[in-house]
C-alpha cells in the first residue's frame, strides 16, 4: 500500500488528468461467463515495422509490442495512468526529477527479474545514434537531460539523464518540468528491453525463438505479412488476473475482405469501411460500435512565399472554411459517427476546453453567407473568380472528401478548385517542400494532450507544412510545456486559430469497428486506443 | 547444347547487372525515400538514420557497395521498413509460399488449359467445343482482382467452406482460393491457344497421312498431334511461370498469403529501396532463366530446331 498511496500523492500533485487512477481489482464483471476458448483474434491492417520496443513505430506494432512489454506505467480503460512496472512515482518540487518505483515482482518470460538497469538501457539504447530509432524525438520531446545532444552525437548515451538508484527505484532528471512527462511513460519508446538477449542475436532478438518479454503475453508464431501469434506469458506479475490466453493478429490490407472474414467468423475485430457503418449498425446494432478518436482531419493553406497570392488574406481562408457543410461531409461522405470539427484540437482531448467559437454555433445558411461577404470583401466574385489547386494522397475516402469540399465551394462561392491526388510519399514530399497550395492533413495524437495537436501549428515546428507564423501562438504554446494551468493557454491558440483560420479543420477521426459481441472489455472510451489484451475477456455464447 | 547453355547463362550476366543498375536509379528518381513520413524526422535523427544504412554516401558508392555485397557475401542488405529483418530474410520468407502458389496455379492453368483446348479441337463444332470455348473465354475474362472476391463471397460468406485467407502452413484449404484465382485467365488464353493449334495441326499433311495408315485416333492425337500443337502453348507458358509468380502480387494481397507479392508491393510504396531491388533482382533472374528453359525446350518438341 506503501507504493499506491505514493502513486495517490504523486497524482495529486502532479495534474489534474492523474486523478483517479486505480488498480482494477479484475476487469471482468460480475455474473460473466468466460468462454472455454480464450482466443481473440483480430485484424492487423499492415505488417509491423518491428517489435523492438524502442524501434517501432507504427500503431500496428505499438498495438503487440504493448502486450509483450511493459513500461512504467499503463493506461486504463478510460486512458487514466495506472501501475505498470512501476508502482509509483515522485516528482521533486521543481519537477525536474521523478523517482519511478519498480515492483519486485515484475519478472522477464526468461525468469530475471525487471530492474531499473533495464530501463536504464532501453532509454540509452533509444537515444543511441547507433541504433538510429524512428522514434528518437520522443525521447527527445521528453525533455530527458542530455536526449538532444546524445542523438546529435555531442555526448555517449550513458551521459543521458536517467539512472538506476538500485534495483527498483529508477531516477529521471528532466531539463523542464514538462507536466505530461509520466503520461509519456506509456509509449513503447520507454519500455524496457533486455540487455543481454539484445546483445546474443542482435537485430534479430524479436523473432519469436530468441525474444524475452516482460510484459503479459510473449511472441510465439509469427509469419510477416501474415499472422503473429503471442501467448500468455507464465512469468508475469499479474498473470492470475489475465483472461485472453492467446491473441492471434493477422494481417489483412483489404479492409472489405477483413470485414467478410469477419462475417464469416474468422475474427474478433476488424475496422468497418468508410460508408459502410450505417447498414452494418441497423444490421449488427450490437457489434458495429463508433468511438471518438484522437485524430483530426484538415486542409492546409500553404503560407509561405511559394503559396497563392489569395491565400494571404485571411477572409479568403475565412470563406473557405465557413462555406465547409461539415455535417454533409460526416453524416454523407464519412457516415462513420465522426464528429465535426471547428477546433484544430479534437474536443475528446483530455483538459481542453474548446472555446465558444461564434461559427461552431451557427447555422450553416448563416455560415454561408458570412463566407459570400467575406470574399466579396477579398476582392473575388463571378468576374474574378477564386482559382487554387487542392491536393491528397491517393485514396477513395479522401477523393470523395476533396470533391465534396470542391462542390461545397463552387455551389456557394464560385470557387475553382481543382482536384489532384499523390501517392503518399510523393505528396508528403510535395506537402513538405511547401509545393502546393491547399493540401490535405490529418494528424493523431502521441499522448492525450492538446499540444500534441497545436506543436504542428508552432512557427518552429517540423510538420508546420503551411508555414503559418504566429508569434502569440508560439509564445502561448512555449508557456503550456510548463504550466499547470495548460487549458486556458490552449483553449486561446484555438480563439487564434479561428481568427487567423491557417487550417480548415474538417471532421475528427471515430474508431469505427465490429466487435463481436463475445468480445469483452474494449475500452472504447481510451481516446488514444491504447489496448491491453491482457485487459480482454471473451463472454460463453 | 551444352555450349548453348554457357553462352545463355553469359549474356545473363551482364543482363541482370543492367536490371540491378537500371532499377538501382529508376528507384532512386522517384520522390520521397523510406524515411519521408508524416512525421518528419528531426534532421539529426534522420542524419543517424541515414549514416546507419549508408543512404549519407555518394549514389555511385552506394551501388558500388550494393553490387560488392550481392557478389561477395550474397547480402542483398537491410530492409529500411522492417527493422528486424533483412532482406535475405524477407524473400526466403515469402518466395517459397509465392512458388507454391504459382507452380500450382501453373500446373492447374497448364493441364486444364490443354485438356479443354485438345478435348474442344478433337469434337470442333459440338456442343463440347462451344462449352469448352465458352468456359475459356469465362475464364480469360474473370482477371485474378475479380475472381478473388468472387470466391471469397461465395465459399467463404456464404458456404462457410474455406478460409478467407492466410497461409496456416500451407493447409489445402488455404491454397485452393488463391490457386483459382491466380490460375482462371492463364487457363483461358491456354485453352485458346490449344485450340487454334490443334486445330491447324490436325489439318496437316503428316495428320492425313497417319489416318490414312489406318492409326487410331487415340494414337494419331498422342503420338503424332501432341507435340506440334503444344509448341506455341509452350512459347507461351515460359512468361506464364513468370506471370503466376510475379502477378501474384495482387493475390498475395487479397489472400494475405504471406508471399512475397505483398512484400514486392508495399517495398514500392515504402520506398524500402533494398527489398524493392533484391525482388526485382530475383523476378529478373527468374525470367532470365525461365526463358532459357522455355527455348531448350522448344528443341525438344521440335526436332527442327538444333542448339
Amino acid at each position: 500500500m506503501k507504493h499506491m498511496s505514493k502513486l495517490a500523492l504523486a497524482t495529486l500533485l502532479s495534474t489534474t488528468m492523474l486523478t483517479g487512477a486505480a488498480i482494477a481489482e479484475s476487469h471482468v464483471p460480475e455474473g460473466v461467463t468466460l468462454a472455454e476458448d480464450q482466443t481473440f483474434t483480430y485484424r492487423q491492417l499492415d505488417e509491423f515495422s518491428s517489435l523492438d520496443p524502442q524501434v517501432v513505430e507504427d500503431v500496428d506494432g505499438a498495438n503487440v509490442v504493448r502486450d509483450l512489454f511493459e513500461g512504467l506505467m499503463n493506461q486504463d480503460a478510460e486512458g487514466n495512468l495506472v501501475p505498470g512496472v512501476a508502482t509509483g512515482y515522485e516528482a521533486s518540487e521543481d519537477k525536474m526529477t521523478y523517482t519511478f518505483n519498480l515492483r519486485e515482482d515484475a519478472k522477464w518470460s526468461n525468469g530475471d527479474p525487471v530492474t531499473a538497469n533495464d530501463f536504464v538501457y532501453a532509454w540509452r539504447r533509444a537515444v543511441d545514434p547507433e541504433l538510429a530509432s524512428p522514434y528518437q524525438w520522443f525521447m527527445e520531446l521528453m525533455s530527458i537531460e542530455n536526449a538532444a545532444e546524445i542523438i546529435a552525437g555531442d555526448m555517449a548515451p550513458e551521459e543521458l539523464g536517467v539512472k538506476a538508484v538500485d534495483d527498483y527505484t529508477f531516477e529521471v532528471q528532466l531539463t523542464a518540468p514538462l507536466p505530461y512527462f509520466p503520461q509519456m511513460t506509456t509509449h513503447a519508446t520507454t519500455f524496457p528491453a533486455p540487455q543481454s538477449v539484445i546483445e546474443e542475436h542482435g537485430d534479430e532478438w524479436t523473432r519469436p525463438e530468441n525474444i524475452v518479454s516482460n510484459g503479459a503475453y510473449v511472441l510465439t508464431e509469427h509469419l510477416p505479412n501474415e499472422r503473429s501469434v503471442r501467448e500468455r506469458n507464465e512469468m508475469y506479475w499479474d498473470n492470475e488476473n489475465t483472461v485472453i490466453d492467446r491473441v492471434v493478429a493477422l494481417v489483412i490490407n483489404d479492409e472489405n475482405v477483413a470485414l467478410t472474414r469477419y462475417l464469416a467468423g474468422e475474427l474478433d475485430q476488424t475496422d468497418i469501411p468508410a460508408g459502410q457503418y450505417p447498414s452494418l449498425k441497423e444490421e449488427y446494432p450490437e457489434q458495429a460500435v463508433s468511438f471518438p478518436r484522437l485524430c483530426n482531419y484538415y486542409y492546409t493553406f500553404n503560407l509561405s512565399d511559394s503559396g497563392p497570392e489569395a491565400f494571404q488574406d485571411v477572409n479568403v481562408r475565412k470563406a473557405l472554411a465557413l462555406a465547409v457543410d461539415r455535417d454533409i461531409i460526416t453524416e454523407r461522405v464519412m457516415q462513420g459517427g465522426q464528429p465535426p470539427a471547428y477546433t484544430f484540437t479534437p474536443a475528446a482531448v483530455a483538459g481542453f476546453e474548446p472555446p465558444q467559437l461564434e461559427w461552431a454555433g451557427m447555422e450553416q445558411s448563416e455560415r454561408d453567407q458570412m463566407a459570400k461577404d467575406l470574399l466579396a470583401e477579398a476582392g473575388y466574385g463571378p468576374d474574378n473568380p477564386l482559382e487554387f489547386e487542392m491536393v491528397y494522397n491517393t485514396s477513395e475516402a479522401h477523393e470523395k472528401v476533396a470533391v465534396a469540399l470542391s462542390q461545397m465551394w463552387k455551389q456557394k462561392l464560385g470557387v475553382q478548385a481543382t482536384l489532384a491526388n499523390m501517392e503518399w510519399k510523393v505528396f508528403l514530399e510535395e506537402r513538405g517542400n511547401q509545393n502546393f497550395e491547399l493540401a490535405r492533413g490529418a494528424w493523431c495524437g502521441d499522448y492525450n494532450e492538446a499540444s500534441t495537436f497545436l506543436d504542428l501549428l508552432d512557427s518552429d515546428s517540423g510538420y508546420n507544412d503551411g508555414k503559418f507564423s504566429n508569434g502569440r501562438v508560439d509564445e502561448l504554446l512555449e508557456q503550456a510545456k510548463t504550466s499547470d494551468e495548460r487549458a486556458p493557454l490552449y483553449t486561446e491558440v484555438e480563439q487564434i486559430l479561428y481568427e487567423e483560420m491557417p487550417v480548415i479543420p474538417i471532421y475528427h477521426y471515430a474508431g469505427v469497428y465490429m466487435n463481436d459481441t463475445d468480445l469483452g472489455g474494449w475500452p472504447v472510451d481510451n481516446v488514444e486506443q491504447n489496448w491491453y489484451s491482457k485487459n480482454l475477456y471473451k463472454i460463453a455464447e | 547444347m551444352v555450349s548453348y547453355i554457357i553462352r545463355r547463362l553469359l549474356i545473363a550476366i551482364p543482363t541482370i547487372l543492367i536490371l540491378i543498375v537500371a532499377s538501382f536509379f529508376l528507384i532512386k528518381i522517384a520522390p520521397g525515400g523510406p524515411f519521408t513520413s508524416e512525421r518528419p524526422l528531426p534532421p539529426q535523427v534522420l542524419a543517424n538514420i541515414e549514416a546507419r544504412y549508408g543512404l549519407d554516401q555518394p549514389l555511385w558508392k552506394q551501388l558500388w557497395d550494393y553490387l560488392t555485397n550481392i557478389v561477395l557475401h550474397f547480402d542483398f542488405g537491410p530492409s529500411f521498413k522492417f527493422k528486424d529483418r533483412d532482406v535475405n530474410d524477407i524473400i526466403a520468407q515469402g518466395f517459397p509460399i509465392s512458388l507454391t502458389y504459382g507452380s500450382l496455379a501453373f500446373l492447374a492453368a497448364s493441364i486444364v488449359g490443354v485438356a479443354l483446348g485438345v478435348v474442344a479441337a478433337i469434337r470442333h463444332n459440338s456442343w463440347i467445343d462451344y462449352t469448352a470455348v465458352s468456359m475459356g473465354i469465362g475464364a480469360q475474362a474473370l482477371p485474378n482482382f475479380i475472381m478473388g472476391p468472387i470466391l471469397i463471397l461465395t465459399f467463404t460468406l456464404w458456404l462457410g467452406l474455406l478460409p478467407g485467407g492466410g497461409w496456416n502452413g500451407g493447409q489445402w484449404e488455404y491454397l485452393i482460393m488463391p490457386v483459382i484465382a491466380l490460375s482462371t485467365s492463364y487457363m483461358g488464353n491456354i485453352a485458346r491457344l490449344t485450340r487454334s493449334s490443334m486445330l491447324e495441326v490436325l489439318n496437316s499433311n503428316f495428320i492425313r497421312t497417319a489416318r490414312a495408315k489406318g492409326l487410331p485416333t487415340r494414337t494419331v492425337i498422342w503420338r503424332h498431334a501432341m507435340k506440334p500443337t503444344l509448341l506455341p502453348v509452350v512459347s507461351y507458358l515460359g512468361p506464364v511461370f513468370v506471370y503466376v509468380l510475379t502477378g501474384s502480387v495482387f493475390v498475395d494481397m487479397y489472400f494475405s498469403t504471406g508471399g512475397l507479392g505483398q512484400a514486392y508491393v508495399g517495398s514500392a510504396l515504402t520506398r524500402d529501396y533494398a527489398v524493392l531491388l533484391g525482388v526485382t533482382i530475383l523476378y529478373g533472374t527468374l525470367t532470365v532463366v525461365v526463358n532459357l528453359i522455355t527455348d531448350l525446350a522448344y528443341a525438344w518438341f521440335d526436332p527442327k530446331i538444333r542448339y
